[in-house]
């Protein structure tokens, strides 16, 4: 068992009640590996920014707290995966490029080559002017045109 | 027929407002409804790219999804409330009451200004339908480009200049123009020089008309050579080849002058702008990237202007004028001869094509590499120290081997590349021969003008191959040049006045009145209020991350407040010009940097012109002298990268006596003594109490016991001052501070037992 319980209050916050009747309201879910590990070692952190739980696994948890985690990580986690580059606006940085990810077309600015980090076989992030990421889970399944754009950055 | 009603007027929307929302929203809105703002975000709740426009009205606040017809009203009330906050990127508007949600909109950070502007707006709009007196006209102002609102206190729009990181074009050179001006006149007489130069390259092969119709081609006839008209034609080669051999060496040399004096130009202005731009911009650049920008970029535009550009002009007039010799020859014999021109000129720069983005790939590859020893080397101690020398080794390796794979695929076409040229020029040699006999057989031409024809293209089909990377240059050139224009546009965020005030003597009185700062669009100082007396002493303290840093980081004005104001001796620090105000500022900070030089240089950083007593005097003030005088040179020795080690303890000294030899009237040290140990912290107090005697000072510490001598203490709390007052007095509320100090007694008694345990 574990000695937190958490629920969802009128105002859509977390709150998580431990075992020893303390009550935090707005708590936040946060995933301490979310590139290597994602489904290991999630921190559900308090306001202030303190830990007030760990979870090793989210598998642990008893259903509906994993599905309120899982809605509280979904909400702040935001890396679209880009499926099929259209264009971009140059070769040289900063280019405007513009893609189809999971998430619906948008547009965004590479600010330079470096924005665009490897982080396995085949498995890219790139990080927009904003500061935002964008994944690309396996290069070499993207089609040839797009595959093509990319090269050019590579 | 479609009879619309009169349309409400049409200044119901702001300009701005756009078109696919209006039609719906006409109808939707009361008659007399005005939109006061609005905002379009581009998530929706599950974060998929989706617009949604949110619209304030004065009574109320409406939203409509762009893939629903249906507008959704909530009406202002007192008890109604607009927040937002920000997570990885991403910012979120929530509309709540005092029970619960109503609302949650999710944006991408692009659109946090405007979200901002429409809580401000939504917060005055419920104010007035609370109170009933009626809204504040909204001042704020607009970009006058893009009509998206500004921060505060900014005059550069953020997303303006978001537009102007557009890729370089090659306009941008033209922009180089302004640094090229005050040498017209070397132009001008380089451009001469080189057209006479040209001219005179031009004139051997049309030499070889005569040679061979009056000289060669007679004597097969049989007759014979006449010597004093060959000298004549050979005197002529020799002459043109003389001529042309000083022209161009005047060119080359008047016009490489030039054009390193116009770099030499462009690097000081650009590194003079630089170090006149405000901390926040070198926050967000990579010093690797400036100092790129500002040695290599300012090179290679001058070896662009000097070699390339003038290569490419010499070639460019070279065609012109032989294609005009050509013509007078043979139009028809010359049209041929021209013709697969511009087909190998397409061909090469197709193939050269290929090879740029193949060099483009070497020079981010190249780039790798260099990382690799850029992490190492410095960090040796620490590769050292966890003997993972072989995994460094390992990563190079890696790099290394990439570097290859990239080459040895680029080699394939490279090695292609100048055989190809030389097989195009053939060929089209090949067809002018072919045409060239078969005019000759018709008695069209004289063997002379074929042969001439075939020296002058032989020439300039050789020069298709270095005219054609004259595309990839002037990319690379005008890629460089938008980078150090990046710099020079770039307008200080903290601006000289336009009127300045002169302060003649300072006393250092410093107030702050509701001050008010944000990083981008966080925000770390709130509503801060604060006056201190000339020669007060101020002891700022807070957990790490509270603002303190930042709070003097805006005293020095390192940076502008967003709101509010800071002055000193009731003049704001806005209408004082900044380097003269700087001058009365002494700082100290937790990692003193020396620049590479001697002591004394170190010492005398700040007034230059001190004498060798008042360095020393300085020096004695921060106990420094001892251990200079330690040091093989004394004052003389060198420190800095590169020179004598000195220890954390003996820097610190070394900037406080650098401090104190400009004898400021407002002295902030910034956590002056955490980096070092106890014995050392006391011998830097002692220099310290010295330094603080007489001037207003403002002192951060991580140890309390450091501030013993503050008048007041400030105890901050992220943003905001939560207490102020003597020691004895906030040890006696019981709040902040007594926590902050009851944690580092315990953690001192903890150390103390563990010591007494050993
Ligand atoms: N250049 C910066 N850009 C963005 N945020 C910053 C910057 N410098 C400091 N901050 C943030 O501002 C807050 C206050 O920092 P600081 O003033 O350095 O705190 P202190 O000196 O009290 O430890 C911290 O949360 C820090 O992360
Ligand atoms: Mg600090």
């Amino acid at each position: 068992m574990s000695d937190f319980t958490l629920s969802r209050n009128s105002f859509g916050r977390l709150v998580l009640i431990t075992n020893d009747g303390q009550q935090h309201e707005g708590v936040v879910a946060v995933r301490a590996f979310p590139i290597a590990a994602p489904d290991e070692g999630v921190s559900l952190v308090s306001t202030d920014g303190h830990e007030l739980a760990w979870i090793a696994r989210l598998s642990e948890l008893p259903d509906n707290e994993q599905t309120l985690v899982q809605d509280e990580l979904a909400q702040r986690e935001f890396v679209p995966e880009v499926k099929q580059l259209v264009a971009v606006s140059a070769f040289a940085t900063p280019s405007q490029w513009r893609v189809n990810t999971d998430r619906g077309a948008t547009e965004f600015t590479l600010r330079g080559e470096e924005d665009i980090r490897r982080i396995g076989q085949g498995e890219l992030l790139i990080t927009d002017s904003h500061g935002m990421n964008y994944r690309i889970p396996d290069l070499f399944t993207l089609d040839a045109h797009s595959r093509r754009l990319l090269d050019r950055f590579l | 027929m479609n009879l619309r009603p009169a349309l409400p007027s049409l200044s119901r929307f702001p300009e701005s407002f756009p078109a696919t929302w209006r039609d719906g929203l006409n109808t939707e809105l009361a008659p007399d409804a005005v939109v006061v703002a609005w905002l379009e975000v581009d998530l929706d709740e599950r974060l998929n790219f989706s617009r949604t426009c949110i619209v304030l009205c004065e009574r109320e606040l409406l939203a409509r999804r762009a893939d629903s017809a249906q507008w959704e009203h909530w009406p202002l009330h007192d008890e109604l409330r607009l927040g937002h906050f920000d997570h990885a990127g991403i910012g979120t508007l929530e509309l709540y009451d005092l029970q619960q949600r109503l609302a949650r909109w999710r944006y991408t950070l692009e659109q946090n200004l405007a979200a901002q502007r429409l809580i401000k707006l939504f917060e005055s709009q419920r104010l007035a339908i609370a109170t009933g007196a009626p809204a504040p006209i909204d001042n704020n102002d607009v970009c006058p480009n893009c009509k998206a609102p500004l921060p505060p206190d900014e005059d550069e729009c953020p997303i303006c200049t978001r537009v102007e990181q557009t890729p370089p074009s090659t306009w941008t050179l033209l922009r180089l123009w302004r640094f090229a001006k005050p040498y017209q006149g070397q132009l001008l007489a380089g451009f001469l020089l080189m057209l006479g130069s040209t001219a005179a390259t031009l004139v051997p092969p049309y030499l070889t008309i005569p040679l061979m119709d009056d000289i060669l081609i007679p004597f097969h006839a049989g007759q014979h050579i006449d010597p004093a008209m060959v000298g004549l034609y050979l005197a002529g080669l020799f002459g043109a080849a003389l001529l042309s051999w000083g022209l161009g060496w005047a060119k080359t040399y008047i016009l490489a002058l030039a054009s390193e004096r116009i770099a030499a130009d462009l690097r000081t202005t650009t590194f003079e702008h630089l170090l006149q731009l405000s901390l926040e911009y070198f926050g967000g650049k990579r010093t690797g990237d400036l100092m790129a920008r500002i040695g290599s970029e300012t090179d290679r535009i001058s070896v662009f202007l000097s070699l390339h550009l003038l290569d490419f002009a010499t070639d460019v007039l070279m065609i012109g004028m032989t294609a005009v010799i050509l013509f007078s020859i043979n139009p028809s014999l010359a049209l041929v001869t021209l013709l697969p021109l511009p087909l190998i000129a397409w061909l090469i720069h197709l193939v050269r094509d290929r090879l740029r983005t193949g060099f483009e790939k070497i020079d981010r590859v190249w780039g790798q590499v260099t990382n690799v020893l850029a992490d190492t080397i410095p960090g040796i101690r620490v590769v050292k120290a966890f003997a993972q020398e072989s995994r460094e080794a390992k990563r190079f390796r890696d790099a290394n081997q990439h570097n290859l794979e990239i080459n040895d695929k680029l080699n394939r076409t490279w090695s292609l590349f100048t055989p190809t040229v030389s097989l195009l020029t053939e060929i089209g040699l090949l067809v002018v021969w072919g045409f060239g006999i078969w005019l000759v057989s018709k008695s069209q031409i004289t063997v002379g003008v074929l042969t001439a024809f075939l020296a002058y293209i032989g020439r300039f089909y050789a020069r298709l191959d270095s005219m054609s990377r004259i595309v990839s240059v002037t990319q690379k050139a005008a890629a460089g040049a938008k980078r150090i224009f990046d710099i020079l546009d770039h307008v200080s965020t903290v601006p000289e006045p336009t009127r300045p005030i002169h302060l003649e003597n300072v006393t250092g009185a410093v107030e702050l009145r509701e001050v008010g700062f944000r990083y981008g669009s966080r925000s770390v100082i709130r509503d801060l209020s604060l006056q201190i007396r000339p020669g007060e002493m101020i002891g700022l303290v807070g957990h790490s991350g509270s603002g303190k840093s930042t709070l003097v980081n805006l005293i020095c004005r390192f940076y502008d407040v967003t709101d509010g104001s800071i002055r000193i001796d009731g003049v704001d620090l806005r209408s004082i010009p900044v380097a003269e105000y700087r001058r009365h500022i002494g700082l100290v900070l937790q990692e003193p940097f020396l620049f590479f030089g001697s002591v004394a240089e170190n010492i005398a950083y700040g007034k230059p012109e001190a004498t060798r007593e008042e360095i020393v005097a300085a020096a004695r003030a921060a106990h420094a002298h001892e251990f200079i005088l330690r040091l093989p040179q004394g004052y003389d020795s060198l420190v800095g990268e590169r020179g004598q080690g000195l220890s954390g303890g003996e820097r610190q000294r070394v900037s406080i006596a650098r401090a104190l030899l400009i004898d400021p009237r407002l002295l902030i040290l910034d956590e002056a003594t955490s980096a070092v140990d106890t014995e050392t912290e006391k011998e830097i107090q002692r220099a310290l109490d010295n330094l603080v005697a007489g001037r207003t000072t403002i002192a951060i510490a991580h140890r309390l016991s450091t501030l013993r001598k503050a008048d007041r203490l400030v105890v901050m709390d992220r943003g905001l001052i939560v207490e102020v007052g003597g020691h004895d007095d906030l040890m006696a509320r019981e709040g902040h501070y007594y926590r902050l100090y009851q944690a580092q007694q315990r953690h001192a008694e903890e150390l103390l037992l563990e010591g007494g345990a050993l």
